[in-house]
């Protein structure tokens, strides 16, 4: 599985890397929240598999609805002189550590 | 590692592709930052380029400056140089001529009489400066400033301003030219001098055969005008 999943990041990266388009900047920032949310969804994963209770329809509605969410929020938030932005990467990144924590101590069997 | 959860291949499928397109979005993401840093850069170093060209554009006019200077100061027999001179008054000249001692009025001035009237005014200075360039005074100075195209002489409060520069009475006045022209030019019947000596005011004009016209001290910077002339047209 793990193969997998680092294969698939760096077709990933490859293929953006060589992708002819890129953003413009004033959407750089909603990229940018959709990435945390997804590094978030996937943490979420690792952590939910190693406590067993991984489930893939929730993996992946949660990744792909959780960026676009999350993007789409900063986007409203935009419009409205609301700098989302910043709550959505503060959430996720405190989510982001959160995980991490977790699975740094089922990693370690306590 | 051993597997965390037993998967099916499509499940393993659906995880490569969600990492697929986060390494898509982290490398877009990488690639775009990485292009406003970029553009950022270049911005500071196209600036810092120019300002490089600017200065050494700068360097190269002031060594053409001062080169073009020197190349003038090797050339004083340039036919043309010692007639623009004299013309620009930027040179000290010297030659016979006279001089023109002029003071306030000593007689007693009379109840109510305007005493504007027993003063030497601007007005005054400058009907004499005529009256000596018409009879051909070549080199004219006012209290050691030369008389030059663009010299002011005008009332300043109780003096009088020349090449911004003020004076008090008594004001001297040399001029070189041809003596005897100048003074009988002053003197005329009805002249300038003439009216002088009614109000009293003190004039004393003596021939100097050796006579000294200071160089403008402060040669003016030309900033709006511009010459248009046959170089230009050459172009």
């Amino acid at each position: 599985m793990i193969y997998y999943a680092i294969l698939g990041l760096l077709v990933g990266f490859v293929g953006g890397i060589y992708c002819p388009f890129s953003l413009p900047p004033e959407y750089a920032r909603l990229l940018a929240v959709a990435v945390m949310a997804g590094m978030d969804a996937v943490l979420g994963g690792v952590r939910a598999s190693m406590e067993s209770k991984y489930d893939t329809q929730v993996f992946i509605s949660g990744f792909f609805i959780n960026g676009i969410l999350a993007a789409f929020l900063c986007y409203a938030g935009n419009m409205i002189g609301i700098d989302l932005y910043i709550v959505a990467i503060l959430i996720f990144g405190m989510r982001i550590f959160q995980n991490m924590g977790v699975i740094r101590r089922l990693y370690m069997g306590k | 590692m051993k597997e965390l959860v037993a998967m099916d291949l499509k499940g393993k499928l659906v995880i490569a592709f969600v990492f697929m397109v986060l390494g898509f979005m982290l490398s877009v993401q990488y690639k775009t930052t990485e292009q406003q840093r970029s553009i950022r850069m270049d911005r500071v170093e196209d600036l810092s380029e120019r300002l490089k060209l600017a200065e050494t554009e700068n360097q190269r006019l002031l060594a053409e400056i001062d080169n073009l200077r020197q190349h003038g100061a090797d050339n004083p027999d340039d036919p043309g140089q010692e007639r623009l001179e004299l013309l620009a008054g930027t040179t000290e000249v010297e030659g016979q001529g006279i001089e023109v001692v002029l003071d306030d009025s000593n007689i007693p001035k009379k109840a109510n009489d305007n005493p504007n009237l027993y003063i030497i005014h601007d007005e005054d200075l400058l009907r004499v400066l005529n009256e000596l360039r018409a009879a051909g005074a070549e080199a004219i100075s006012l209290n050691d400033q030369r008389i030059v195209a663009m010299s002011e002489v005008r009332c300043a409060g109780p003096t009088v301003s020349v090449n911004n520069v003020r004076s008090a009475p008594p004001y001297v006045i040399k001029a070189i030219g041809a003596p005897k022209t100048l003074t009988s030019a002053l003197r005329l019947r009805g002249g300038v001098v003439e009216t002088f000596e009614f109000w009293g005011i003190q004039v004393k004009i003596k021939t100097v055969e050796n006579l000294r016209v200071p160089a403008l001290k402060a040669p003016r910077n030309f900033e709006y005008a511009k010459a248009v002339g046959e170089k230009e047209g050459q172009k």
